[in-house]
């Protein structure tokens, strides 16, 4: 147990005069789950890159089992069992499990795969990871996205790696696939291997995790073991001060109904109706699945629906297309930012206008622009020296910030969030939990579709809880536990 | 981290300048090797042989910043170019003809937005699809023999000069450049294309109509065809039903040289007017220099490879 798996001391490395990191150690032992956190832009996505061969350092050294190494390549990396298992899984979609595990290193004989040898390597290896009934044959696409990352795992053990770096494993987990990875991340430290667990999410990271190291703007702040750690102390380390509170609160001033959706229907969706008052938060909660972004989706017009409608201040609105929900009053904020959030190509400026450039007659007028770009950069602290830059240099909570102000320029009267704190950084949540109080002071209604309970049990007036695309719970939140919210979301009474 | 996206952005940059750079090289080494080059009349010659290319180029440019591709352009302009020619030959006015070749254009367009759009078929598989249509159309409406234009008035538009020296297919490509550039720049419309191009999700997320603007953004493109085939139809006093075979390359050549992304999102026009400068000014380079027009070929595909080499750097 005591010489370190991997031992990376005193890692600098810079980005042109940017330093990103300055004097970074960093310890691994075997049979541990070490949890390697810190702000977005703190430096861990460098320090895993070095570790793993994407990026050299400028100083430093890395010593795996006690001997100096280099690793200058992802090979190098690989040939010290040193492995990643990215937040955006690596498989091919289109071929089978087998083709993913062995791609690159094909079984064959004479240049001719050997499909049999693969498929009966690729049950042992799936057995290592609990998912041995799983058909080596399958299309990855067919799986779920927890059930891809079991395969993904199952390569770098295949591939004989005792050190697993997992950033953000469970992000886009359900509740019950977490507790699998957790099962099997507790078997791979009995077995001695080193994990490294990047991630946000802090009660995870409790349970999980034997070790906290924490990085803030690129220096090595300290690694403190779990146990008698307190959730304060991680976040002081984090932040360099302590937030005043995790939930900022809010006095509701709850208005008149302002959304009424009455049986709404289409794709997984059933039967779902809910009033949404001025000034209310009303958070949705459910497992994976369950037609939360579905019923967000229908609402806004994106998705076509197949029975009910919708009414806006007493107007039955029922949106065709997102330009329509935008007219009517809607702003919708989604889950995957990068994806569907932002044009990463474009300036922030242009960003923020896009819903609704400020024109006349079709020609945009830039000072207009200018002027409401620079108000909302101010309004919500967005943290940039200049509105011209790309969307996609900004970090995470920047860029959600960004989401927010693009809607926020057409003062909707309806906004929806989907997952607005995801991938987040703590200092980052409370400034847009404020934000959302602000707008519902200002009597925005806000639905609020959220996975992390803790965050909508605190922000919310009310709960939709959703399960199998039926709404099965709406809960006063002042009271609610998450035992209930759980309940309900489970199709449990 | 900051200045890590900076530096991104002065690759880009440099990108950009690239092709400036590229064509003001180009200019003084060809100048140093052949005296012929620099002479008015020369460049004149050349800039006029650019317009054709510059004309569809810049249709091209909003095509591909919006993340599609345009490969019926060739065919429009054959297809504009005949119609107008024959209009004409029926004893139908100047502006008549040439009108109702530049609706066409816009209509044939407006028909590959909507296949792209609503039928929701890919670009390049659309616009191939159209583009072999409409060459055996123009095929068909020619018979195979061209239209001579005996209208006087019509061939000063691609034949005409202004104060005896600028030749007026240049002015049209200048004017185009201008009109162009302002829409993709200083309007609505352009900002639109470029979100398109660069995230068609979040931009449908954020209330951009995109069959609309599909169907706005080939209708350009055919449009644009549709006046090159004017001008072309103008200079050569008839239309012919092979006319503008292989343009669609050229326009995308230029397109790329000039440092717009073939993925959509990232470009500007001025690049792509230089992209098609570049080109006239390589062929006619070689051609002073008495190289053969095999080798020609080479050497510009050599050109566009190394100017898609350095887009991949982004």
């Amino acid at each position: 147990m005591n010489t370190p798996l991997v031992r990376m001391h005193g890692i600098h490395k810079s980005f042109g005069p940017v330093k990103v990191l300055e004097g970074v150690d960093f310890e691994l032992l075997p049979g541990e789950v070490h949890a390697l956190m810190g702000e977005n832009g703190a430096g861990k996505s460098t320090l895993m890159k070095i570790l793993t061969g994407i990026h050299a350092p400028d100083a430093g050294g890395i010593e795996v089992d006690g001997r100096a190494v280099a690793i200058a390549t992802p090979a190098d990396a690989e040939k010290y069992g040193i492995a990643i298992i990215h937040q955006e899984l690596n498989l091919i979609p289109s071929l089978s499990v087998a083709d993913n595990l062995f791609l690159g290193r094909e079984v064959h004989r004479f240049g001719l795969l050997d499909r049999r040898a693969m498929k009966r390597r690729a049950t042992e290896w799936l057995a290592r990871v609990g998912m041995e009934r799983l058909d080596p044959g399958m299309l990855i696409e067919r799986l779920s996205v927890g059930q891809q990352q079991m395969v993904e795992i199952a390569r770098a053990l295949g591939q004989e790696a005792r050190v697993l770096i997992m950033d953000e494993p469970t992000a886009a987990l359900t509740e019950h696939e977490t507790a699998t990875l957790f099962k099997l991340i507790r078997e791979l430290r009995e077995q001695g291997k080193g994990i490294v667990y990047v991630s946000h999410r802090m009660e995870e990271i409790f349970a999980i995790c034997d070790r906290i190291s924490v990085l803030r703007d690129g220096q090595f702040v300290g690694t403190r073991p779990v146990p008698g750690l307190g959730f304060d102390e991680v976040v002081k380390m984090m932040v360099g001060r302590t937030l005043d509170a995790r939930y900022p609160v809010r006095t509701p001033k709850i208005g008149e109904v302002r959304l009424k959706a009455e049986h709404i229907g289409g794709g997984p969706v059933h039967d779902v109706s809910f009033e949404l008052h001025a000034g209310e938060v009303l958070g949705v909660a459910g497992l994976l699945g369950a037609g939360r972004t579905e019923l967000a989706r229908l609402i806004f017009g994106l998705d076509r629906l197949s029975s009910g409608k919708v009414t806006l201040d007493g107007i039955e609105v029922t949106p065709r297309s997102p330009s329509e929900a935008i007219r009517a009053g809607f702003g919708f904020v989604t889950e995957d930012r990068k994806a569907q959030g932002l044009v990463l190509d474009l300036s922030l400026r242009e960003n923020v206008s896009l819903p609704r450039v400020p024109a006349r007659a079709g020609l945009v007028d830039r000072a207009a622009e200018t002027k409401q770009t620079r108000g909302l950069i101010d309004a919500l602290k967005i943290r940039t020296r200049d509105m011209e830059l790309e969307a996609r240099s900004l970090s995470g909570g920047n860029q959600q910030k960004v989401v927010l102000a693009k809607w926020l320029a057409l003062k909707p009267r309806v906004l929806i969030l989907d997952e607005p704190t995801r991938g987040v950084d703590v200092g980052g949540k409370a400034e847009i939990y404020h934000i959302i109080n602000q707008l519902a002071e200002q009597g925005v209604a806000i639905l609020m579709i959220s996975s992390e309970l803790p965050e909508v049990l605190a922000m919310s007036d009310r709960i939709l809880v959703m399960h199998e695309g039926h709404a099965t719970a709406l809960l006063d939140a002042h009271g609610a536990t998450q035992e209930a919210v759980m309940t309900a979301a489970t199709g449990g009474k | 981290m900051t200045l890590h996206f900076d530096r991104s952005r002065a690759i880009t940059l440099l990108q950009r300048l690239g092709s400036v750079i590229g064509l003001v090289l180009l200019f003084v080494v060809l100048s140093i090797m052949s005296p012929d080059f620099l002479t008015t009349d020369n460049l004149l010659t050349v800039l006029r042989q650019v317009s054709i290319n510059a004309l569809i180029a810049f249709g091209m440019t909003f095509v591909i910043l919006a993340g599609g591709i345009d490969l019926s352009v060739g065919a429009i302009l054959a297809l504009t170019g005949a119609v107008t020619a024959g209009l004409m030959a029926a004893g139908h006015g100047m502006l008549l003809s040439a009108g109702a070749g530049l609706a066409l254009g816009l209509l044939l367009g407006i028909v590959n937005g909507a296949l792209v759009s609503w039928g929701r078929v890919a670009p390049f598989i659309a616009t191939l699809g159209t583009m072999t249509l409409l060459r055996g159309l123009t095929l068909s409406y020619t018979q195979g023999s061209p239209i001579p234009v005996t209208n006087s008035g019509f061939a000063l538009i691609g034949g005409g000069y202004v104060a005896h020296l600028i030749p007026l297919p240049v002015i049209w490509m200048f004017a185009a450049f201008l009109v162009c550039g302002f829409l993709l720049r200083g309007t609505v419309f352009g900002r639109h294309v470029v979100a398109i191009g660069g995230n068609e999700e979040a931009a449908r997320l954020s209330g951009v109509r995109i069959s609309p603007m599909k169907l706005a953004i080939y209708g350009l493109s055919g449009l644009l065809s549709a006046c090159a085939g004017i001008v072309l139809t103008s200079r050569l006093y008839s239309a012919q039903a092979t006319a503008g075979a292989g343009y669609e390359l050229d326009a995308i050549a230029a397109v790329v040289l000039g440092g717009t992304s073939l993925s959509g999102g990232r470009g500007w026009l001025f690049g792509t007017l230089v992209g098609a400068l570049l080109i006239g000014f390589l062929n006619n380079g070689l051609n002073l220099l008495g190289v053969s027009s095999f080798y020609q070929q080479v050497v510009k595909g050599i050109v566009i490879l190394i100017a898609v080499l350095l887009d991949r750097r982004q």
